[in-house]
């Protein structure tokens, strides 16, 4: 094990000075002169023809500056893109002749204040004419089902199988098989500070900019193209702090429309969503997923194959829901040896609020859908949950291990891991706890999950589900440089949303030049003084991020390597680097310090190396590691590169009568790499958790039958509170990756890719010696008493 | 979320609140705590012309016992009422109560009285309020008017109170019985959450055990909470033994008729009713046993 | 008065007398970010549940988002700002915050150290189920409260050892 000087050390998060102090940037506390204020009108139908809108009474009001409409928005701006292959799908912000959802964006009011534009909305009156809808997916596939966008044809976005290995053969050979559905309801993350943008026009540069909450690869090419403006005519500012994000601030319809009224007003305007327009029309929806599932085992537990067919409800427009079908691929199979599969994705639409991304893009439940098949095996062959998963789980000799759809796994030990979870939940005592509370009269149970945290970012599932979009380039650039001062600043090009970059960066760059990390300022530019970046989505920062700095770190220590052999007359190799002072390897006496080497880049040109640049600035553009190539014509490809590992165990008690689910205890093992920072990993693995009892127990989009969303509020909406989360306990284990040059893995999605699964399995464990399962999530208090008050 | 404009005032004195009334009629609405009212405002569900703040009435504030009856003042914050031991002493039941309402943060501002005069079905106060029959004592320009509990709750959110009356207090009777029980049992999804399910019970006895009142009162599976006037019959003059317990809770649930929400179905709320009275009706008996 | 009832108040927000002519309309929230230039509390869901508007009025924390500005006229409101000293030394709770990294991407933050702050005020000694009672009714996505409630009880630990 590499012994660090920084890195995996206790040290404090940077950024947290300024938000304990009040003092964060979050795009509401973006004040410009004359700024200007939208409130959108929604739609409250699931499905209409819009016949009419009249504006003049709220054009009419005091401090309104103008209504903006559907019509004039798509005259004015090219179509959001889709990333599928739907050359007739056009979308745009607000919606035009038909509004395919209730609260779908259908003006906007700009005026002085958000009070007057929520005034004047209320003037703007539309003639609709409902039109027929359909909202359960099951039926929108149906050929008769009313068709959400007659353009594409059908309600079909996207419809796949793919085949990856003699899958009838594995099951014909097979000793046993089981089917089952699993279920993933409409949930998403949530994040407490909703989805705002402010944008403004400067025409004496040219120059459009904006303030963003975003967590979005690609946000001002995507502008660019639909505000019909060159994308370097656009600047968007990245040291704007964004209030979570977990996969869902996306941003691209809000941004276009308050960039193109900044454009046309010449003021700077302002949509922060309100809760309300968040969860109803916002970017605030996530996989909504119906899994058909067929395992094929032996009856020595062995899984050999199996067959998936996911079914998701993207919504009324594409979104990211399609590709969130894909990314799963990346670890179809989880951690296990399962070595065929038959994978059928169906992204299907209905009048409903469209999705956007979560975090994992739909590996988490992906994740719960295999577990529950894992534990239903083990219950048919009465063997014991967690001994049948050792049985399949990869094991650590086995690595670099390749699924059979084309991604190689880096490195892992999941029986390590396992068994550091076991030990640490006191696995037999734990049993004993769960059997006196069932003796008592309780229901009981401890659960099992292990589930892989695939992290990196790869945009493999892009030319996989869509082959017309060949694009393998998953980059992430970094900047650093030591001034004459000899301070170091290192140069960030994208947005974050609480993960600590800032201290991730400085401790990689730190660790490289052996200066403490607290000296190094890490800055957040804009997207035209920035190098590429693709975001801090696909849990990738720490791989990439790291990567990155790492690289430019390397390369100025090399500089300052070659000044100092330059100037003692020795080679390199005779040289060593120790905390920013170069020393004769032969001879201490013989060094040179950090302060002269520094001087002598900036200042003393006579005593360079022939032909080295000025100064001491480095840069590394990175690509993901394992990337670059396309999928074959059988569909495999390697998407993600380092593979997390995360074991959970909880223990829950049932209340027989009211169905209330109470989680006693939580623990779980996680095997993210090397930890560049300890605390913020195990603050995020908590996070993710918390996120995961929410998505397992409470949190749903509801719908009724006529398309309206019941559950728009936090009060319908109910998300975790400190009350609700246990006290996790946590035990770390470190297999690095072969990929990166610390040995990190990626860690952002921790806790909640396992959590859900975790948790379904200890109320199934529950259940079982009533003969009961419950594979439908959210298992709210409701659900649960449902199945234990049904018959049979 | 911002709420729709209108004008303010406030009072210091009662008599300044009632004359706003007047001048303002059914325009006007009255703002104690605001937990409940205030996010009715910003979803513009609520639309007053004025809002009549009675915070600063320092009359509308204050607990005493006076008698037999222990009066909370309407505007009394809902904290004052969990921290007051005249409560904890004379009205356990509604110390119990008071522990389910909302958060520490909510409790600080919302009001006792507040929360009565918004009647939202499963609110805790309320269900105290109807157990105990409670009066409330209303205030215009007519002068004062009392209202028994069980004639106060019409529906959700909707109660006797007139556009123009001020609701001033709440006098709870106090029962004297030779021993009293109480229990609050609340089924809610998350701690803090309205109740999907509640039964509230009252039980006296005399030195023998053997019940002389019983009140019960479920929440949650009606517009209003449902007093159950026929508990008494059952339970009054038994020994309050574990069959009888069961028989007074199965009777719950045929006088109930609840509704579906997004958090609970109509059927979940019957079937649990019945268990959650038992329960509350074991952890009263309980109290005057031990 | 024009018919936006304007009302002109004064709040005494962090020891300071802050003066502003407000629509009645104006929550206490948007005026102490709108007109008193201080965006250290958050607006999250601006129905009274998330507690990322929660600040102390009158010693007690409230939401900032249920009270309207005029309410809140001659009375005393503390808000995250007002937590560290003048010369910007962060008070413990603020410096165990940061110890023990009880956030994330600092939204509810401010919420949080508020309603921690008024527990600290009350009780010295809280157990876990008092801080967990204090901050339940701020909600976080960031943390999972764990970290949070280790910042809490560390001051509580450390004010204690303090005196």
């Amino acid at each position: 094990m590499t012994e660090f000087r920084y890195v995996s050390k206790p040290r404090r998060t940077k950024e947290d000075r300024r938000f304990i102090t009040g003092q964060g940037k979050f795009v509401a506390d973006v004040k410009l002169p004359n700024m200007k204020h939208v409130a959108l009108i929604t739609s409250p139908f699931a499905a209409a023809e819009i016949k009419s809108i009249d504006i003049s009474e709220a054009m009419a009001l005091d401090g309104v500056v103008y209504v903006l409409t559907g019509e004039e928005l798509e005259a004015a701006t090219a179509s959001l893109m889709s990333g599928l292959d739907l050359p007739d799908y056009q979308r745009y912000p607000l919606a035009s002749k038909m509004t395919r959802y209730a609260g779908e964006w259908v003006a906007a009011v700009v005026a002085d204040s958000r009070y007057i534009a929520e005034d004047a909305a209320e003037l703007v009156y539309i003639d609709y004419e409902p039109l027929d809808f359909v909202v359960d997916p099951e039926e929108a596939i149906k050929p008769d089902a009313p068709v959400v966008h007659p353009e594409i044809g059908s309600n079909i976005f996207f419809q796949k199988t793919f085949e990856w290995g003699p899958v009838d053969e594995d099951f014909e050979a097979a000793d046993h098989s089981i089917s089952y559905r699993a279920r993933w309801s409409r949930n998403s993350t949530v994040p407490i500070e909703t989805f705002g943008v402010v944008a403004k026009w400067n025409p004496a540069d040219e120059l459009l900019e904006y303030w963003a909450s975003i967590q979005m690869p690609k946000y001002q090419e995507q502008l660019g193209t639909a505000l019909k403006m060159p994308a370097n005519n656009i600047r968007v500012y990245y040291d704007v702090d964004v209030g979570g994000s977990y996969g869902v601030k996306r941003g691209i319809k809000h941004s276009v429309l308050v960039g193109y009224l900044a454009m046309k007003l010449g003021v700077p305007v302002r949509l922060i969503e309100d809760r309300l327009e968040n969860m109803i029309g916002g970017d605030a929806h996530g996989p909504d997923r119906i899994f058909d599932v067929d395992m094929a085992f032996d009856s020595d537990g062995i899984v050999q194959s199996m067959r998936m067919r996911a079914l998701d409800d993207a919504g009324a427009s594409p979104g990211r829901a399609p590709l969130q079908l894909g990314k799963p691929v990346t670890a179809i199979v989880g951690p296990y040896h399962i070595k065929s599969v038959q994978y059928e994705a169906i992204s299907v639409s209905t009048h409903k609020t469209t999705q956007e991304a979560v975090r994992g893009f739909g590996q988490s439940p992906t994740n719960f859908a295999i577990e529950s098949g894992i534990d239903k095996i083990a219950r048919f062959l009465e063997m014991d949950r967690f001994e049948l998963r050792r049985k399949n789980l990869i094991r650590a000799d086995e690595f670099p291990y390749q699924i059979p759809s084309g991604t190689e796994y880096d490195s892992g030990d999941y029986h390590t891991v396992l068994k550091k979870t076991e030990d640490l939940a006191g696995l037999d005592a734990l049993l004993k706890k769960r059997d006196a509370l069932r003796a008592e009269g309780k229901l009981a149970g401890v659960g099992v999950s292990t589930c892989l945290e695939p992290s990196g970012g790869n945009a493999g599932f892009e030319p996989l589900f869509n082959p017309k979009n060949p694009t393998t380039t998953w980059m992430e650039s970094a900047q650093v440089k030591i001034d004459l001062a000899g301070t170091i600043t290192a140069i960030m090009a994208t947005t974050s949303s609480g993960q600590g970059h800032e201290t991730l960066a400085a401790t990689v760059v730190g660790e490289v030049l052996q200066r403490d990390p607290n000296s190094i300022r890490v800055t957040r530019t804009d997207s035209l003084a920035s190098l590429p970046s693709n975001s801090p989505v696909g849990s990738r920062m720490a791989i990439m991020l790291g990567g990155a700095m790492h690289g430019a770190a390397e390369k100025l220590k090399a500089r300052l390597l070659e000044i100092a052999a330059h100037n003692l007359q020795l080679s390199v190799d005779q040289l060593e680097y120790r905390e920013g002072d170069v020393v004769a390897l032969d001879d201490p006496m013989v060094q040179i310090e950090w302060r002269e080497l520094v001087e002598i880049a900036h200042r003393r040109y006579h005593d360079m190396p022939d032909g080295m640049e000025p100064g001491l600035q480095a840069r590394h553009v990175w690509e993901v590691p394992t990337g670059g190539s396309m999928p074959t014509a059988d569909g495999k490809v390697q998407m993600y590169p380092c593979y997390s590992f995360e074991a959970h165990i909880p223990l829950v008690e049932i209340d027989p009568v009211t169905g209330q689910v109470t989680i006693l205890e939580y623990f779980i093992g996680h095997d993210c790499g090397t930890m560049i920072n300890p605390h913020i990993v195990h603050g995020m693995t908590y996070g993710g958790i918390a996120h995961g009892i929410g998505a397992a127990l409470y949190e749903k989009f509801q719908y009724n039958e006529d398309g309206q969303l019941l559950s728009g509020t936090f009060m319908d909406y109910l998300l975790p509170s400190a009350h609700e989360v246990p006290a996790v306990k946590m035990v770390d284990h470190c297999t690095p990756s072969p990929h990166t040059a610390m040995g990190q893995k990626g860690s952002g999605e921790g806790g909640y890719l396992g959590a859900p699964a975790g948790l379904a399995s200890a109320v199934n464990d529950a259940l079982a010696p009533l003969g009961k399962e419950i594979l439908t999530l959210p298992m709210r208090v409701q659900d649960v008493e449902a199945v234990l008050s049904a018959d049979g | 979320m911002k709420a729709a404009a209108f004008d303010y005032t406030r009072p210091n004195t009662l008599e300044a609140v009632i004359a706003a009334l007047v001048e303002v009629g059914d325009e006007g609405r009255i703002i104690a705590g605001g937990q409940t009212l205030v996010p009715l405002m910003a979803m513009r569900l609520v639309r007053p012309s004025l809002l009549i703040d009675i915070n600063h009435v320092s009359a509308l504030s204050g607990i005493a016992v006076d008698g037999d009856t222990l009066v909370i003042k309407a505007c009394t914050r809902q904290v004052t009422a969990e921290q007051s031991s005249d409560i904890s002493k004379a009205l356990p039941l509604l110390a119990k109560g008071l522990r389910h309402v909302g958060h520490t943060q909510t409790r600080n501002r919302g009001t006792v009285g507040g929360s009565v005069a918004n009647a939202d079905p499963s609110a805790e106060i309320p269900i105290v309020a109807q157990n105990l029959d409670a009066v409330l004592v209303a205030a215009s320009a007519k002068g004062e008017r009392t209202i028994n509990a069980g004639d106060f709750f019409y529906s959700a959110m909707d109660t006797a109170l007139e556009d123009e009356e001020c609701l001033m207090e709440v006098r709870f009777p106090l029962w004297r019985d030779e021993k009293v029980g109480t229990s609050f049992q609340e089924v809610s999804i998350r701690a803090s959450d309205f109740a999907l399910v509640a039964a509230a019970a009252q039980l006296g006895t005399d030195s023998k055990g053997i019940c002389t009142r019983a009140a019960v009162t479920v929440g949650g599976c009606a517009p209003t909470a449902t007093k159950i006037e026929a508990i008494g019959d059952v339970l009054v003059g038994s020994d309050l033994s574990d069959a009888a317990l069961k028989e007074a809770a199965n009777s719950v649930v045929a006088a109930l008729d609840p509704e579906s929400d997004v958090h609970a179905t109509a059927a979940y709320r019957k079937r649990v009713a019945g268990q959650i009275v038992e329960r509350s009706l074991l952890e009263a008996r309980a109290e005057v046993v031990g | 008065m024009a018919d936006n009832f304007e009302k002109k108040i004064s709040v005494t927000v962090n020891g300071k007398a802050c003066q502003a002519s407000v629509e009645p309309r104006m929550t206490l929230l948007d005026f102490l970010r709108d007109e008193v230039g201080l965006t250290g509390t958050h607006a999250g869901c601006e129905h009274g549940v998330c507690g990322a508007c929660s600040v102390i009025h009158d010693g007690v924390p409230v939401r900032s988002c249920l009270m309207f500005a005029v309410q809140a006229d001659g009375h005393e409101v503390a808000t995250v700002e007002g937590l560290a000293e003048a010369d910007g030394t962060l008070s413990v709770l603020q410096d165990c915050f940061w110890e023990t990294h009880a956030l994330q991407c600092g939204y509810c933050t401010p919420g949080m150290l508020m309603a921690g702050h008024a527990l600290l005020q009350e009780n010295s000694d809280p157990t876990e189920e008092d801080i967990v009672e204090a901050i339940g009714g701020n909600l976080c996505r960031c943390t999972g409260y764990r970290q949070i409630i280790e910042a809490i009880a560390l001051a509580a630990k450390k004010l204690k050892e303090a005196i």
